[in-house]
C-alpha cells in the first residue's frame, strides 16, 4: 500500500471539508472494497478520510412507510435487525449474503452503494425497492443514483448519509454467486409494493438495471408462471471466465422466478 | 507519516508506532510479536487474518491500525486462560480440526464469534458462518463438527 | 468395529502439535525474523515471453531504504549455477530429455508471466516494492504459447531453441506390439478424449524464505517453507551456490500445508541466501498469495487420449493411454518423473489388463511449471482409468460395479505382477467396493435418481475404484529409472540418560501429525510412555540427513527408519542388561519397558540400561560403546499400496447448472494404522482437494496474452465449508506384506479416488440426456451448457 495521510473526522460536516480540501482524497466506510483496493497499490489517495467516527451515520429506524438505515450501517446490523426483517425480509436477507461474517462486520450499505461494483448486492435493492439516497447536500432518487460501472449521481466531496427503503408489500432477492469470489454473477431483487412491481438485477450488466418486460408481466400476475417464457437477451451483459453473457441471461430469469416464488 | 496508536490487545493497553497505511495484522505480528493471527492472501478472503475488534470477527489484513484505535482486539494469543484452552480450542483439538495449523487461529476466532450469536448452530449453519475462512487441509469435515462441539461447550 | 486402545498403535490419540497452533504458538518462517534482517521483493515478469533487453537499476536504488538491487546477469556473474531438475527422462528415441537452465533470476529471457527478472532489497518490504515499482525493465516481446497442442505444432515459437516443437520428451512405456494386437482382436473398444485440468496447490501458508549469513563462521542459513529441508541444501548448495553441506543450514519450521508444491527448490530460496551472502545481512520473502499464484508450481495439465479393449464378457484385454503432459517453462524439480514414472506404471490400476501402452509428451509452455501436486501422476491416472470403465461399462451395458468387479485382481493373486512394473503386494479391492457399495445405498440408488427427477434434479451416481502407490523406492530402481536421488529414510533414535528419548526423523510434518504419530509408533515399540518422546525435523543441522515428505511416504519409509533405530536401540539395550544381569545377550528379551532374562523375574527398566548406557561404571566396555544412540537409514524394497473405492452421489440443478454433492463415501484399504483419526483426517482433506478439482478449481491462461486468470481467490475457486459435505470414510485394512510395520500411505488417496466418482456421478446424472463425459471442473455454467445443448439436440 501507498502512504497517505489518515482522518477520522467527527462530523460530516468535517468530512466534507477534508475531502474538498484533500488533493485526491478517498472516502473511506467499512473499507471491504478501498483497502483490498490499496493493497494491491491500484490507487493512491493523498489522503484517506475514515468515516468510522460519524455514529450518527449508524443505525436502522422506522420512519413511517419507510426503514430508513444510515450509510455507515454495517451487512451485518441490517442482516441481524429485527425492524428490517419485520419490515423487508428480503433486504435483511441480501445484507445476510454479502461477504462472510467479518466482511459483514465492518462492510456497510453506503460504501456498497457509492462503489456501484456491478456484482455488488445493495444496488438491487435500492432500485427495486424505489429507495431515496440521502447525502449532504440532496435526496437522490434510487434509479438515478447508479449511473454505469463504478459510477454513481455522487457530486465531488459529497457523502452518502442514509437510505430510505420504503416498505413493500412483498420483496425478495436471489443471488447466484460467483463460485470463487462469491460475488453476485445474477442478482434478483423482486419488490411488489407502492411503485408497482419492480425486478432490479445486478451481476448481470455494467450496472444495476431493471428488467421492464418481467416487471410488465408480474404486475398483470404476479406468479413464477407470468415470467416462465420471458428471456432476457444476452446483449449487453457481462461475460467472464466465470460466465458468458447468454448465461447470465437465462440465470437472470431463473433467479427473477425463484425471487417471485419465494415472494409467495 | 508514522503516528503512534493505543489500543487493547488481549486485555492489555499496548501503544506503537504505525503508519497510516500499516494493516491491523502488521501492526500485531511486527509491532507486538503476536504471530499468531496469520497472512494467506491479499483478496480479504482466506479468513487466517481473523480477530476479535470490540467484540466482533474482523479480517485484520482489512482493516488499518489506526482504524482501531481505542478498541479492545482479541487475537488467538488472548483465548487460552493461564490453566485452560477456550472451549472452542479445546474442542478443535479434541475433534482434530485442524492439520498444518496455519488457517486454525482464524478458523477458531470466527468459531467463538458465531458461537456468541448463534449459540446452537447447526451443521449447515457453521459451513455457511464459515465462508469466509479458508482450509486446505481438512475437508472442513473435522472443523465443523469441531465448531458444533465447540459452540456446545461454550453454552455450558 | 474393535475399541481401539487408549495409547500406543491404533489409538486416536490427540495431537500434541494442537496446543500450539490452537494457541498461536506456531513458529512458521514468515514469524521468524533475524536481527538487522533486509527484506526482498521479486520484480517478476510482465510479459508470458519477452526478452530482456535492459535493466536500469538506478531509480530503484534511489529510493529510500533501497540497499540492493540483483539481476540475472549479476547472478550469472557470480557463477550461480541452475535449479536442477531431479529425474532423467528418455524420450522413446533413447535421447535424454530436453532440460533448458533456469538460472534463479532469469538473465535474458523471461518465459512466463511470474517469472523472476530481479531482486529490490531494502529496510522493509513496503519500500523494496516501492524501489521495484521503480525498476526499468525494458522488454522485447515474443509471441507466447500458452497451449499444448499449439505448442506442438510444427512451426510454433519455440520457448526453448534447443527443444524443437517445444518438447521435453517423447516417452514411450509397455507393450505396444501387444497392445496393438489385443485390440484387433477385442468385442469392443471404449475410447475417450480428456482433460486434467491444471491446478494450484494453494496451500494456505504463502511459501516465505530466510537467508542468513554469518560471517564470522561462513555459515548460511535459510529458513524455508519446504517439506524436504535436507533436498534443498543439497540441491542449492550442490547445483546453485556452491556452498558445502558443512556451511548451509536449512530449516524448514512449522509450514502450512505443502500437498507437494512445497517439495520442489525454488529460486527464491536460492535468491536469499545468495543476497545475504552478498550484503552479510539477512534477507526476508514472503509470497503475497497473487505471487504465489504464478510462481508455486502448478499440478496436473494433461490432454489424454484413452482406449480400453474388452470381450465380450466385460473383460479387460489392453490399454492405451497417449497424453500431452505440460512442463510450464522450465523444469521443477521433479516435474519430469510425474506423468510418466509415477503416471503411467499405475495404469493396471486394481484391474488384471494384460497388457498395456502409454505414451506420454511432455511440452514446454509459457506457462509457470508444473510438478507434483498432491498424488502427483496418480490422480491423472485413476482419472483415466475410471472414467473409461465407466465409459465401457456403458457402452456394453453393464452396470459399472460388475464390470469393475469382473476385472479387479482376486484377493488370492498377490503378490501381483503387472504389466507395468509395479508388483503390488497387497490388497482386497473386492471388500472395500461392497462397503462402499453398502454404505453408499448403491442398490437403492434409482428410486432416490426418480424421486429427484419429480423435483426436476437429475440425480447420479459414480463409483471410483482406485490404487496408489505410495513411498516410492527402491533407490537402485529408481535411479535406474532416471531418478537422481536416493528415496531411503533417515531416522535417529537418541535415549538420554533418564531415559526419556527424542527421535529424529528425516521426514517433515506439515499437517500430517508425525510428532504425534511417530511419538505414538516409537512408545510402542520402546515400550517407554509417550510424553518422554520427543519427535525432531526440519532442521538439517539437528537431523543428520532426510529426503522429506512427499508422495504418502513419511511412515512407511520415515517409520520404518525409526522403527530399524529402535532395534538398535534395543539390541544394543540387550547387550547392557545382559551384562548387568549376568546373563547370555540371547537370553535378554525386551517387554513392557524391561529387558529380562527369558523364564526367571531378573531384569533391568530401561530406565536402568539408559542410565548404564551414560553412566559406564559397570559396562562392558571392551566389547561395547558408551552411550544409547543409534540411527538407521531404511530404503524401502517396494512402494506401498493403498486401495478402495469412493462413491459420490450428485444433483445437478438444470436451471443453473450447479451439481450438490448429496453423499460422499469412501472405504480405504490403509494397511496397518498407527492413528485412526488422522488418518480419517487425511483423507477427508485429500477428498475435499479431489472435490475441489472435480467441481471448482480449474486455473486458467489467457490464450494469446498468457496472463492467468485465475490469479486470487477472486477468481480461482477454493473449495469453501459450504462447498462440501460431511464425509462417510471408513476402512478396511490388509497389512502391508513389504515392510514390516504393514503400513500403507494414506496421505493422497482421497485426492486420487475422488475425482472420477464425481465426475461419474455428474455423468451418471446427465446420462439421460446423452451426455458421456463432463470435463473438470464441472462448474455451473459448463454444466448449464452441456445441459442446454442436449436438451436443444434433443429437441430438435
Amino acid at each position: 500500500m501507498y502512504n497517505f495521510e489518515y482522518h477520522k473526522p467527527a462530523s460530516v460536516a468535517d468530512a466534507a471539508a477534508l475531502i474538498g480540501k484533500a488533493e485526491d482524497g478517498k472516502l473511506m466506510a467499512g473499507g471491504m472494497t478501498l483497502l483490498p483496493t490499496l493493497k494491491q497499490r491500484l490507487a493512491q489517495p493523498s489522503d484517506l478520510i475514515d468515516l468510522g467516527g460519524l455514529a450518527d451515520l449508524v443505525g436502522i429506524k422506522r420512519e413511517g412507510n419507510a426503514v430508513v438505515i444510515g450509510a455507515m450501517t454495517t451487512h451485518g446490523a441490517v442482516a441481524a435487525s429485527a425492524e428490517v426483517k419485520q419490515a423487508i425480509p428480503g433486504l435483511a436477507q441480501l445484507a445476510s449474503w454479502i461477504g462472510d461474517p467479518a466482511v459483514r462486520n465492518r462492510g456497510t450499505l453506503g460504501g456498497s452503494i457509492c462503489n456501484n461494483d456491478p456484482a455488488a448486492d445493495y444496488p438491487g435493492a435500492v432500485v427495486a425497492l424505489g429507495a431515496t439516497v440521502t447525502t449532504n447536500q440532496r435526496t437522490i432518487a434510487g434509479e438515478d443514483f447508479f449511473t454505469g460501472m463504478f459510477e454513481t449521481a455522487l457530486e465531488e466531496g459529497e457523502i452518502v448519509q442514509s437510505v430510505s427503503f420504503p416498505i413493500p408489500e412483498k420483496a425478495t432477492y436471489e443471488k447466484f454467486r460467483n463460485p470463487a469470489s462469491r460475488y453476485a454473477i445474477v442478482g434478483a431483487f423482486v419488490a411488489k409494493g407502492p411503485n408497482g412491481v419492480r425486478v432490479a438485477i445486478t451481476g448481470a450488466g455494467p450496472t444495476v438495471f431493471r428488467w421492464k418486460e418481467a416487471e410488465a408481466a408480474l404486475a398483470a400476475n404476479f406468479s413464477p408462471s407470468a415470467i416462465e417464457g420471458l428471456k432476457h437477451p444476452a446483449d449487453g451483459l457481462n461475460g467472464d471466465i466465470h460466465a458468458s453473457a447468454e448465461y447470465r441471461a437465462h440465470l437472470v430469469g431463473v433467479m427473477t422466478k425463484r425471487a417471485v416464488a419465494a415472494a409467495g | 507519516m508514522a503516528s503512534t496508536v493505543t489500543m487493547t490487545v488481549n486485555g492489555k493497553s499496548v501503544t506503537g508506532a504505525v503508519e497510516a497505511r500499516t494493516l491491523l495484522v502488521h501492526f500485531l505480528r511486527e509491532t507486538l510479536g503476536l504471530t499468531g493471527t496469520h497472512v494467506g492472501c491479499d483478496t480479504s478472503q482466506c479468513g487466517a487474518c481473523v480477530v476479535h475488534v470490540d467484540g466482533k470477527s474482523v479480517k485484520s489484513c482489512t482493516i488499518l491500525a489506526v482504524q482501531c484505535a481505542g478498541s479492545e482486539v482479541t487475537t488467538i494469543e488472548g483465548l487460552a486462560t493461564e490453566d485452560a484452552l477456550h472451549p472452542m480450542q479445546e474442542a478443535f483439538r479434541e475433534h482434530h480440526g485442524l492439520q498444518c495449523g496455519f488457517c486454525t487461529p482464524g478458523m477458531v476466532m470466527s468459531a467463538v464469534d458465531l458461537a456468541k450469536t448463534n449459540p446452537d448452530p447447526s451443521e449447515h449453519e457453521v459451513r455457511e458462518w464459515l465462508e469466509g475462512n479458508l482450509c486446505r487441509c481438512t475437508g472442513y469435515h473435522n472443523i465443523v463438527k469441531s465448531v458444533v462441539a465447540g459452540a456446545k461447550a461454550m453454552r455450558g | 468395529m474393535n475399541a481401539q486402545p487408549e495409547t500406543g498403535i491404533g489409538a486416536s490419540v490427540r495431537r500434541r502439535e494442537d496446543f500450539r497452533f490452537l494457541t498461536g504458538r506456531g513458529n512458521y518462517t514468515d514469524d521468524i525474523n533475524r536481527p538487522g534482517q533486509l527484506h526482498a521483493w521479486i520484480v517478476r515478469s510482465p510479459h508470458a515471453h519477452a526478452t530482456i533487453e535492459a535493466i536500469d537499476k538506478a531509480p530503484a536504488l534511489a529510493v529510500p531504504g533501497v540497499v540492493a538491487v540483483f539481476t540475472g546477469a549479476d547472478m550469472v556473474k557470480a557463477g550461480v549455477g541452475s535449479l536442477p531438475c531431479g529425474w532423467l527422462i528418455n524420450s522413446r528415441d533413447g535421447s535424454p530429455m530436453i532440460e533448458p537452465p533456469h538460472i534463479p533470476l532469469s538473465p535474458e529471457r523471461v518465459r512466463h508471466v511470474g517469472d523472476q527478472v530481479a531482486v529490490v532489497i531494502a529496510e522493509t518490504r513496503e519500500q523494496a516494492r516501492d524501489g521495484a515499482e521503480q525498476l526499468v525493465v525494458t522488454y522485447g516481446e515474443l509471441p507466447a504459447i500458452i497451449s499444448m497442442t499449439e505448442a506442438i505444432k510444427p512451426g510454433a515459437p519455440l520457448i526453448w531453441d534447443q527443444a524443437p516443437q517445444n518438447s521435453c520428451y517423447d516417452w514411450e512405456f509397455g507393450d505396444r506390439a501387444g497392445v496393438e494386437a489385443a485390440f484387433k482382436g477385442a468385442h469392443h473398444v471404449a475410447r475417450l478424449e480428456l482433460v486434467n485440468n491444471r491446478l494450484v496447490p494453494n496451500a494456505m501458508e504463502p511459501r516465505a524464505a530466510i537467508g542468513d549469513f554469518d560471517r564470522g563462521t561462513g555459515e548460511y542459513t535459510l529458513y524455508t517453507t519446504s517439506q524436504n529441508p535436507h533436498v534443498i541444501r543439497l540441491l542449492m548448495g550442490a547445483y546453485v551456490l556452491n556452498i558445502p553441506e558443512s556451511k548451509l543450514r536449512v530449516v524448514a519450521p512449522d509450514v502450512g500445508g505443502g500437498f507437494g508444491s512445497k517439495i520442489f527448490h525454488y529460486a527464491e530460496e536460492a535468491i536469499v541466501t545468495w543476497a545475504a551472502g552478498k550484503l552479510h545481512k539477512p534477507v526476508k520473502w514472503t509470497a503475497d498469495r497473487s505471487e504465489s499464484f504464478m510462481s508455486d508450481a502448478h499440478g496436473r495439465d494433461h490432454v489424454t487420449v484413452v482406449e480400453l479393449a474388452l470381450d465380450k464378457d466385460g473383460k479387460f484385454l489392453a490399454l492405451h493411454e497417449k497424453t500431452l503432459a505440460n512442463m510450464g517453462a522450465y523444469l521443477s524439480t521433479f516435474s519430469t518423473c510425474i506423468p510418466t514414472i509415477l503416471h503411467s506404471t499405475l495404469l493396471a490400476g486394481v484391474y488384471t489388463t494384460p497388457v498395456i501402452y502409454a505414451e506420454v509428451r511432455a511440452v514446454f509452455t509459457n506457462t509457470v511449471p508444473v510438478d507434483a501436486y498432491r498424488g502427483a501422476g496418480r490422480p491423472e491416472t485413476t482419472f483415466l482409468l475410471e472414467r473409461i470403465v465407466d465409459i465401457a461399462a456403458d457402452e456394453m451395458g453393464i452396470d459399472p460395479v460388475e464390470l469393475r468387479r469382473r476385472n479387479f485382481i482376486p484377493k488370492d493373486a498377490f503378490p501381483y505382477q503387472t504389466p507395468v512394473a509395479l508388483q503390488y503386494d497387497s490388497g482386497d479391492y473386492f471388500t472395500t467396493l461392497e462397503m462402499a457399495t453398502k454404505a453408499a445405498d448403491y442398490a437403492g440408488f434409482e428410486a432416490r435418481r426418480a424421486e429427484a427427477a419429480r423435483r426436476g434434479k437429475y440425480r447420479g451416481i459414480g463409483v471410483s475404484s482406485y490404487i496408489e502407490a505410495c513411498g516410492i523406492a527402491p533407490s537402485q530402481v529408481v535411479g535406474a529409472l532416471g531418478g537422481r536421488a536416493g528415496l531411503y529414510e533417515s531416522a535417529e533414535v537418541r535415549v538420554h540418560p533418564t531415559g526419556s528419548v527424542t527421535v529424529f526423523t528425516g521426514t517433515h510434518s506439515h499437517g500430517q501429525g508425525h510428532e504425534t504419530t511417530f511419538a505414538q509408533l516409537v512408545s510402542d515399540l520402546l515400550q517407554v510412555p509417550m510424553e518422554s518422546v520427543e519427535i525432531v525435523h526440519g532442521d538439517t543441522n539437528k537431523v543428520a540427513f532426510g529426503m522429506g515428505t512427499y508422495g504418502s511416504r513419511s511412515l512407511a519409509v520415515g517409520g520404518m527408519a525409526i522403527m530399524k533405530a529402535v532395534e538398535k536401540v534395543v539390541n544394543k539395550g540387550k547387550k547392557i542388561a545382559a551384562h548387568l544381569l549376568e546373563a547370555s545377550e540371547a537370553d535378554i528379551e525386551y517387554k513392557d519397558g524391561k529387558f529380562q532374562v527369558a523364564g526367571t523375574d531378573k531384569a533391568k527398566a530401561f530406565g536402568e540400561i539408559a542410565l548404564t548406557a551414560y553412566v559406564p561404571h559397570n559396562y562392558p566396555m571392551e566389547t561395547l560403546e558408551p552411550g544409547l544412540d543409534e540411527s538407521a537409514f531404511y530404503d524401502p524394497k517396494n512402494f506401498t499400496f493403498p486401495s478402495g473405492t469412493h462413491i459420490c452421489e450428485v444433483e445437478v440443478d438444470p436451471d443453473t447448472g450447479v451439481t450438490e454433492i448429496v453423499n460422499f463415501v469412501a472405504a480405504d484399504d490403509f494397511g496397518r494404522i498407527i492413528n485412526p483419526m488422522i488418518v480419517d483426517g487425511q483423507v477427508h482433506g485429500g477428498i475435499a482437494q479431489g472435490i475441489g478439482q472435480a467441481l471448482l478449481e480449474g486455473c486458467i491462461y489467457d490464450q494469446q496474452s498468457g496472463q492467468l486468470l485465475t490469479g486470487s481467490y477472486m477468481d480461482y475457486c477454493m473449495p469453501r465449508a459450504d462447498d462440501l459435505v460431511s464425509f462417510k470414510v471408513e476402512t478396511h485394512n490388509v497389512p502391508a506384506v513389504d515392510n514390516a510395520l504393514g503400513v500403507k500411505g494414506c496421505g493422497e488417496a482421497g485426492a486420487i479416488g475422488s475425482p472420477p466418482a464425481v465426475i461419474n456421478a455428474i455423468v451418471d446424472a446427465l446420462s439421460s440426456l446423452g451426455v458421456r463425459h463432463v470435463e473438470m471442473p464441472a462448474t455451473p455454467h459448463r454444466l448449464w451448457q452441456i445441459i442446454n445443448e442436449k436438451r436443444a439436440a434433443k429437441a430438435a
